[in-house]
């Protein structure tokens, strides 16, 4: 188990194009790191530079304390987990766990004693004897992760382990993953573009654009005070709404009616102009089950709802709105980098599953807006980010994390 | 399917199964006809003799017979060893590394395998007299490789490239240097390819008759099919036809027996090489 | 799966000023590329390059084996000599006849062969499949002697077995004319050849995804409309792959010629006429010429296929 540093790393391919552009992030021991962002922002690149499968242009890489740029990956003891898995297609099951062992000559009965133990964590007993073309993808992710902990090693790194499988099997395998993960207590770097990956498994999460870190926090602090609207965007299903905003005073004008900000952000944004205003879903509900106490703390607009979803537990609804050239320009280029399609500019609303609101009519909505945050159009970054309550959260995580691995440890089961 | 549709497509892998071996049959049952048969205009021998077998292996016709038979098999074996061995490191670069000229190397493959043989034959045919290779083995196996490399470089190529390469790495970091990741992980996964190849350079080889009747003039060097080709042109036979056809199933056994055992295989690298997606 | 784009994964030289790493390690491994590639390479040139070239300049001199003194360079004679006559055009006839023929049948078998191997059970496709292949790995000479055999006056048994069929009888004499010894030889090269082409196209048959037919199915698509609209179409690449070596392959027709008739009654390919010039005649100047032509004609052949049908062979043999 080791701690994972990396300085300034950069990588540059021979067009010259930076594929991971200046990354310093600095994994703790123990700590389950999540690297997350859409195709092509260079995470997958950044955990093969970890591993020793791809060379690092500049920068250091430190992991356990030793610089190991130009060690090759069999000196740095870590263990993958591949997303297709690798795994040998003519060994066995028990060969494909075993095969770091054999490679390290750890004697048979111990090695026997090993790979009976990880089949045991993983419930891969009857399949020991069988080849990988004959198992199920679950199974194979299963064997995967069977390789990886097979050994001491330094730590697991994981790329997009669940992307092949269905979306049943993907919840189980990561509620395995993170309960494997917790009981080795193991330092563990994760790559994935699903968010609710991301946002379940990682102690803190780096996200990543175009080879640059844009935020490194717990999933809390990412979700509620994100630094820029490509984080907002990214985290958070269904996304963010971003509404175009008139500043007047402390008073901004949407095309959901008017917002009152508080003191601390009517200050962070004044003097501008022209605003994007983010808010969740779920800070929006159906006006008429709103208590009367808490309606004074937000404000109530009348809209026509074009489509509603009703999931049984909950409900959406969806608003079209009118916006500025510009204003749509953006989105459609946020949207574009966010790997989504977003076709027309309409609001998403999370409103309670017993809500009568019908499509194609107007109905009142209810917006709860001491939770919104306003972004500069231009820049993208969020105007009215508290930095304060965001460290608060992620150091609320870290204590829970230590808290995790101290009840793991006193309950006796160590790493395999 | 409905019964009758399965019925029609029984029928027809039958009619499958007669056309392939008919006229193996046929020249199977000749090769047991004794002389006075050979002429009566039945397809079964009526009385079967091994007598055009002895006249082959041990009679008359022995001494042209039995040194092409080894002849043959010698030459076969090295050329397709050697193209084997080429194929195996081109394809192995054309799969695995990135390089300007692959595009180049497989086609000079596709141009030499549709270059008519006829047309080397004839100034090997001059050049092989004045150096001395004329009716020798190497002056088989080096054309030969114009036969067996292209095909097996097209084949070996369209195998190695479904060998997943990320294995080598997987077995990287799983600990291994780089030479015992391509030798725990890459050859076991190759392996079938570079056996399949091989089968099948070593059918084209064993097939050719134009080179071994134009650059051989004695057993010293001559194949079977060149032999087979002379046999009715040797007076010493009356009639060469029954001989012709025990030693056209002798021949014919080494290949039936490679295609009985690895169809399937063999399948699998006559079109992965022609025809892939 | 394409795992061909994976960057290369040697660990062997430190690391060291970042910039030169990456041009260093592009340089190694095309070097590396070419010492593997090479050797092969300058063997395939060697052994048709090189002889091709040496048949060209030998095709421009007045040569013969059985007078080497008076070689005499006579410029593009030769080919002014086999380009009169009408030997030249009559074997170009007969290995266009025989090419057309072969290869428009072997399609069509191949295709039907294809289609019964793709319907059969699993239980039998081993069968089969073992089966078609036997033609495919019996040597060309044998499968010729078979047909002769088959056919010939004395030893065959097709006269008594189709005795009833007008025009056949016990004294037809198969190989005693041009039609009837080319009818024999077409038959032979159909039987070996059929099997590589129905394997192709079995190949081609298996990259029509069954969804489409189904879904051509509900679109109210005919068995023999599916076929054509759905099926011929998608198997494109396969059928002109098939084609192109197969014509090829057809258009270079030696063996079964000299195993059959030895070029009596006119039956003679050109690559028998260039054979019979070299080797038995001697004559190296004339048969360098016409295996020239030949090489040319084998040239503008497959140029045509490329050029004139769009095979794009890179992309049937699963290039990038």
């Amino acid at each position: 188990m080791a701690s994972i540093e990396m300085k300034n790393i950069v990588k540059k391919y021979g067009d010259g194009f930076p594929a991971v552009n200046d990354v310093s992030l600095d994994i703790d021991e123990g700590e389950f790191m999540i690297l997350v962002g859409p195709s092509g922002c260079g995470k997958s690149t950044l955990l093969r530079m970890i591993v020793g499968l791809e060379d690092i242009t500049s920068g250091d890489m430190v992991i356990g304390g030793t610089r190991v740029n130009d060690k090759a990956p069999r000196e740095r003891n870590l263990s993958m987990v591949f997303q297709n898995y690798a795994l040998y297609p003519h060994l066995t099951v028990f060969e494909n766990i075993a095969f770091p062992l054999r490679l390290a000559k750890v004697d048979d009965g111990e090695v026997q004693r090993r790979v009976n133990e990880a089949a045991d964590v993983l419930e891969l007993h009857e399949h020991l004897e069988r080849k990988p073309a004959n198992l199920s993808g679950g199974q194979r992710q299963r064997v995967a992760m069977g390789r990886a902990i097979v050994r001491q090693a330094e730590a697991f790194l994981f790329d997009e382990p669940l992307s092949n499988l269905d979306a049943k099997l993907r919840g189980q395998m990561r509620t395995e993953i993170s309960r494997l993960q917790r009981r080795l207590g193991i330092t563990t770097v994760y790559v994935t573009h699903d968010q609710t990956e991301a946002m379940t498994l990682g102690d803190r999460v780096c996200v990543l654009r175009k080879g640059k870190i844009q935020q490194v926090a717990s999933p809390r602090e990412l979700y509620e005070q994100p630094v820029n609207l490509f984080v907002a965007g990214f985290i958070g299903s269904p996304p963010m709404n971003f509404l175009p905003a008139q500043l007047e005073g402390s008073r901004l004008t949407t095309p959901f009616g008017d917002i009152d900000l508080d003191e601390r952000r009517a200050a962070a944004v004044a003097g501008r102009d022209l605003l994007l205003v983010g808010i969740r879903p779920e800070y929006f509900e159906d006006a008429s089950l709103v208590d009367e106490a808490k309606r004074p703390l937000g404000s109530v607009f009348t809209a026509r709802v074009d489509v509603t979803e009703w999931l049984g537990d909950s409900q959406f609804a969806y608003i079209p709105y009118e916006a500025p050239d510009e204003i749509r320009t953006q989105l459609r280029e946020l949207s574009k980098e966010l790997d989504s399609e977003e076709l027309r500019t309409q609001a998403i609303v999370s409103i309670d599953a017993t809500s009568r609101i019908r499509e194609g009519r107007d109905a009142e909505f209810w917006l709860d807006s001491r939770k919104v945050h306003v972004f500069d159009p231009t820049t993208g970054d969020n105007l009215t980010r508290d930095a304060d309550a965001g460290a608060e959260l992620t150091r609320l995580a870290a204590e829970d994390r230590v808290e995790q691995v101290q009840s793991a440890e006193g309950e006796g089961i160590s790493a395999a | 399917m409905s019964t009758k549709e399965k019925t029609w497509w029984g029928v027809a892998g039958v009619a499958i199964v007669l056309y392939a071996l008919f006229p193996i049959a046929w020249i199977v049952s000749l090769s047991f006809k004794a002389p006075s048969a050979l002429n009566n205009g039945n397809f079964l021998p009526g009385a079967p003799t091994w007598e055009n077998y002895s006249l082959i292996l041990t009679g008359g016709a022995s001494d042209l017979f039995l040194p092409a038979l080894r002849n043959s098999f010698g030459i076969c074996l090295i050329a397709t060893a050697i193209s084997c061995l080429l194929a195996m490191f081109a394809a192995y670069a054309i799969a695995r590394l990135d390089f300007p000229g692959k595009k180049f190397i497989l086609g000079t493959a596709l141009a030499v395998a549709i270059f008519p043989v006829i047309s080397i034959v004839t100034p090997l045919f001059n050049l092989w007299r004045n150096i001395g290779l004329y009716d020798t083995w190497p002056g088989l196996i080096i054309p030969y490789l114009s036969l067996t490399l292209p095909i097996s470089i097209w084949t070996m190529s369209a195998f190695f490239r479904e060998i997943p390469w990320e294995m080598e790495q997987a077995a990287q970091v799983d600990g291994a240097t780089t030479w015992q990741a391509f030798r725990k992980v890459i050859v076991p996964l190759a392996a079938p390819g570079v056996f399949t190849t091989a089968i099948i350079a070593f059918f084209i080889a064993w097939n050719d008759f134009v080179y071994g009747i134009s650059l051989t003039s004695t057993e010293q060097a001559r194949p079977v099919p060149a032999a087979l080709g002379l046999f009715s042109g040797a007076s010493q036979f009356e009639d060469p036809t029954g001989a012709i056809a025990a030693a056209a199933v002798i021949v014919t056994i080494p290949v039936i027996v490679l295609v009985l055992l690895f169809q399937r295989r063999i399948v699998a690298g006559l079109t992965n090489g022609a025809v892939k997606g | 799966m394409s795992t061909t784009t994976l960057p290369p994964t040697e660990k062997t030289q430190p690391v060291s000023a970042p910039d030169a790493t990456t041009s260093d390690r592009a340089k190694s491994e095309r070097k590396l590329g070419w010492l593997l590639a090479g050797p092969a390479l300058a063997v395939m040139l060697l052994v048709t390059a090189y002889p091709i070239a040496q048949a060209v300049y030998d095709s421009l001199f007045d040569f013969r084996l059985t007078d080497p003194d008076n070689r005499s360079f006579t410029g593009l004679s030769n080919y002014g000599v086999i380009l009169s006559d009408w030997l030249w055009w009559r074997s170009l006839l007969v290995t266009g006849f025989i090419t057309l023929v072969t290869v428009a049948v072997e399609l069509v078998l191949g295709f039907a062969l294809a289609m019964v191997m793709a319907k059969a059970l699993s239980t039998i496709r081993p069968v089969l499949r073992a089966a078609i292949l036997i033609p495919y790995a019996v040597i060309t000479v044998v499968s010729a002697f078979a047909w002769q055999f088959a056919f010939d006056i004395q030893t065959g048994f097709v006269n008594s077995w189709f005795g009833w069929v007008p025009g056949i009888g016990e004294d037809t004499d198969w190989f005693g004319g041009t039609w009837t010894s080319l009818l024999v030889i077409c038959l032979a090269e159909i039987w070996k050849t059929t099997p590589f082409i129905s394997l192709l196209l079995l190949a081609g048959l298996a990259q029509v995804p069954e969804v489409l037919q189904e879904a051509a199915k509900v679109d109210g698509a005919s068995w023999w409309q599916r076929m054509r609209k759905v099926t011929l179409p998608n198997m494109k690449a396969a059928i002109m792959v098939a084609l192109l070596f197969r014509t090829l392959d057809a258009f270079r027709v030696f063996d079964s010629i000299f195993i059959m008739t030895g070029g009596a009654n006119a039956t003679e390919s050109v690559s028998f006429l260039a054979y019979r010039q070299t080797i038995s005649r001697l004559e190296i100047g004339l048969g360098s010429a016409v295996s020239v032509l030949l090489f040319l004609a084998v040239v503008f052949i497959a140029m045509s296929f490329i050029k004139g049908f769009k095979v794009d062979l890179s992309q049937s043999r699963g290039e990038g």
